[in-house]
């Protein structure tokens, strides 16, 4: 059993292993959206990609949701598309994870208002985007 | 994944309780096939309860989520109680921000709090030829 402070927001980024500062971040990856299968892969790469930048089991499990989320939007509702996977990284040294969904559906008239920093539920539903910061 | 089937999760039947779990890896297929396999046991077995182990569930999404609300409506529907056990913490703060509902899906602790809300009873038995004689 973790700790109670496993489990409190206050955890994001606390609890980050200090190998994961040092290690150079691995290349941004795209992967289809085109099948059930691929929603199973795309799960897997985003939960991968959580650990690498050393997020805790809680915004592990917030990401690879909404990442779960939008993936099957874009499969059911957006006729397929992408997620791409990248690793920005912030000058004070803080390394983040940024999840890019496309879709072939209508599409989102303002991109760059949608892609903000930090955690977004309601946001994240309507623009088919989410940023996160660890 | 490699595209093969899965394999099902096994149902028991202990008594009038139906026992079974979900694996991490729920598709849409696996989700359908599981409800349909469970409502035929319910129904052929006069299921009273069922008890869900999701503790293996590392995400449930409003696609799990909505597989369980409707699991449980169509097993209540045949007269028999579902029990969901074992989900795990994070998941639990997930489902909550982010707004996904279980509405009307009775939770538990762990299998062994829900077979204790569907009336199971653990006797205690002695062990038959366990450690007898052992000293400490």
């Amino acid at each position: 059993m973790a700790p109670p402070g496993e489990y409190t927001l206050a955890s994001r980024g606390a609890k980050r292993p200090a190998r994961a500062e040092n290690r150079r971040p691995p290349a941004p990856a795209t992967y289809p959206v085109r099948t059930e299968e691929d929603l199973l892969t795309v799960r897997h790469a985003v939960r991968a990609a959580t650990v690498e930048v050393g997020f805790g089991l809680v915004d592990q499990t917030r990401v690879v949701t909404a990442a779960s989320e939008l993936a099957r939007n874009a499969y059911v509702h957006g006729r397929g598309g992408t997620v791409t996977l990248e690793y920005p990284r912030e000058p004070g040294g803080r390394r983040g994870l940024r999840l890019v969904v496309k879709d072939e559906g209508p599409g989102i008239a303002d991109l760059d208002a949608a892609l903000t920093d930090g955690f977004t539920t309601g946001g994240a539903w309507a623009t088919g985007s989410v940023a996160l910061v660890g | 994944m490699t595209g093969q089937p899965q394999p099902g999760v096994p149902i028991l039947r202990l008594g009038d309780v139906l026992v079974t779990g979900l694996l991490n890896e729920l598709d849409d297929r696996t989700a359908i096939a599981f409800t349909e396999e469970l409502t035929e046991r319910i129904s052929a077995e006069g299921a009273r309860g069922v008890l869900i182990d999701i503790s293996r569930l590392e995400v449930i999404d409003s696609f799990v989520a909505r597989t369980l609300m409707e699991l449980t409506t169509v097993a209540r529907l045949l007269g028999a109680r579902v029990i969901v056990a074992g989900m795990r913490p994070p998941v639990a703060i997930t489902l909550v921000e982010l707004g996904i509902e279980l509405v009307g899906v009775e939770t538990a602790l762990n299998p062994e709090q829900g077979m204790a809300a569907l009336g199971w009873r653990q006797a205690p038995q002695p062990l038959e030829g366990a450690r007898r004689g052992t000293s400490r």
